[in-house]
């Protein structure tokens, strides 16, 4: 080995150390224990094979799935209108679009309870057009709304970049061979968006299913799968079922991200 | 110049309806944190009696999230930034099947990790009840967007050149590592550590799991107060929250404004 080569092994290794100790470990002892419980390995196949498991599977993927797709819409809105107009306060609603980035699920959670709670001001906006309150925090259409509120910030950036590369004389030229609006949106901007709507679309699907601090705040009764995981650690103490499910979700998230990241660039996301 | 027709102002419209529904919600509490009675409006006046009553009860998960954020910032510089270094100068594919590696914290929910953490150092008890297993946990999370965010400033730059010029005038790897590798990164280096020193403020998922009771961070504490507590106390908190949490978020995208200039590479 060089004696360069040497050196970069020496300044990674600290860092290397660390996460094999308390990463690659940990997730090997993880993989080992969902298979030594009173089921053994067959608890791999409890998710599917467990009518409250597999049901809480399918809650979370259709959710997540519904998730993305209306961010995508939003941001994807949002996002051209923003790249293709100037005006001098875009920059504040850029920032406005992404601030939330970094706020934890408990808080996106309460941010769902001050609009669609008991006291929630879309409740207030619904007694006064209606004279009825709507409380749609603790149903699904919370978590929705929770979801969405934190796959926005994550995706807009995104898909701004996407559309700063997208050529508008191609749309130009288009309009000009006799493409409505609607044409121009379905046949050129869209494809042109597709890379960056797959890899944003891919992490707000992964972030979605494994999100855990917003429904743990809305309490709902809806079980998305990290709260059920929860649930079988800490009521059933389960230890090796929550084990297996937490792998398979994990096995779960991180397939979706590699296979975007193989379809379109490199993304990685963050959880909510 | 542009015409502005309908279908301007239509998206803007619905562009300003997405921001509002960000936003308000951060704004209403806010104002519900320092409101008499949130019910009946803010005809009931002004207050700071639930600011002081989070202050009293739930002071310690302040500070102790502080500290647990800057150790997380010292851990990801120490053991981010060299790191990020030798995979920046690697350049091979081992190198960037260790960067992908690396991530998967980020990408597998927390919910995961927390629970792999668990099952293997359960048996580590002083280990396992104090906070240095909060800070573990964020370190591993925290540690992808530090060395992307050095990564992707070290391959704008022209490494290898500048330190070559240094090396042929008798420049020393540390000298050169100190004086012309680091200096050229700092701002990578700093949008990492805002990233960083957010993210473990704020980190819920794993915390919830790895926290006892004598740890709780401020979002533990946050889903505490939610659960148990009235509205104005819970929204008390958040302010307390967002007061620490809004200037890093200001300052992250301030630090990104030159580096998206810089850099094609630098979105995560």
């Amino acid at each position: 080995m060089p004696r360069s080569d040497r050196l970069l092994l020496l300044l990674f290794l600290p860092a290397g150390i660390v996460f094999a100790a308390f990463f690659l470990v940990p997730l090997g002892q993880l993989f080992v224990i969902g298979g030594t419980g009173a089921q053994g390995w067959s608890a791999y196949g409890a998710i599917l094979t467990n009518r409250n498991y597999l049901n809480s599977l399918i809650t979370t993927t259709v959710l997540s799935a519904a998730v993305t797709a209306i961010t995508l819409a939003i941001s994807g809105v949002a996002g051209v209108f923003l790249t293709r107009n100037r005006f001098w306060w875009r920059a504040a609603l850029v920032a406005m679009l992404t601030f939330p980035l970094a706020f934890p699920g408990v808080v996106i959670g309460f941010m769902v309870i001050m609009l669609g709670g008991r006291q929630g001001v879309v409740g207030d906006l619904a007694q006064w057009l209606t004279g009825e309150r709507l409380v749609f925090a603790y149903s699904i259409t919370g978590l929705l709304v929770g979801y969405v509120y934190f796959s926005i910030p994550r995706t807009i950036l995104t898909v701004m970049a996407a559309a700063e590369k997208l050529d508008p004389r191609v749309e130009e030229a288009a309009r000009s061979l006799g493409a409505g609006p609607l044409r121009v949106v379905r046949d050129v901007i869209t494809p042109g968006l597709k890379p960056a709507l797959l890899s944003a679309g891919a992490i707000c699907f992964a972030t979605a299913m494994g999100a855990f601090g917003t429904a743990f705040t809305l309490a709902t009764r809806i079980n998305v799968l990290p709260v059920t995981i929860y649930g079988v650690f800490t009521e059933q103490a389960n230890i090796a079922v929550a084990a297996a499910l937490s792998f398979v979700l994990g096995v779960l998230t991180w397939l979706v991200l590699a296979l975007a990241r193989t379809a379109a660039g490199s993304t990685v996301a963050a959880a909510g | 110049m542009q015409r502005r027709g309908a279908a301007f102002w239509c998206l803007l419209g619905f562009t300003l309806c997405v921001c509002a529904f960000l936003i308000v919600p951060v704004g209403m509490s806010m104002l519900a944190g320092v409101t008499v009675n949130y019910q009946s409006g803010i005809e009931s006046g002004f207050t700071l009696r639930w600011v002081m009553q989070v202050w009293d009860g739930y002071r310690d998960t302040i500070f102790r999230s502080i500290g647990i954020a800057l150790a997380c910032l010292v851990c990801t510089l120490v053991l981010g930034v060299p790191a990020a270094y030798a995979l920046a100068r690697a350049q091979s594919g081992f190198a960037r099947a260790i960067e992908e590696l690396l991530v998967m914290p980020v990408a597998i929910p927390g919910l995961a990790t927390a629970m792999a953490l668990i099952v293997t150092y359960n048996t580590l008890g002083h280990f396992r009840t104090s906070w240095t297993f909060i800070l573990v946990g964020h370190v591993l999370f925290t540690l992808p967007f530090m060395v992307r965010s050095v990564l992707a400033v070290m391959g704008a730059i022209d490494l290898k050149t500048l330190e070559e010029g240094a090396a042929s005038l008798g420049a020393g790897f540390m000298q050169r590592f100190f004086t012309v590798v680091l200096p050229n990164c700092r701002s990578g280096i700093l949008a990492g550590a805002l990233m960083v020193v957010t993210l473990s403020m704020g980190e819920f998922n794993m915390t919830w799991l790895l926290h006892t009771p004598l740890t709780k961070t401020l979002p533990v504490g946050l889903a505490d107060a939610y659960a148990s507590l009235r509205l104005e106390v819970g929204s008390a908190y958040t302010l307390v929250f967002f007061v620490m949490i809004v200037p890093l978020l200001i300052g992250i995208q301030l630090a990104a404004r030159p580096l998206e200039l810089g850099t094609k590479e630098s979105r995560r």
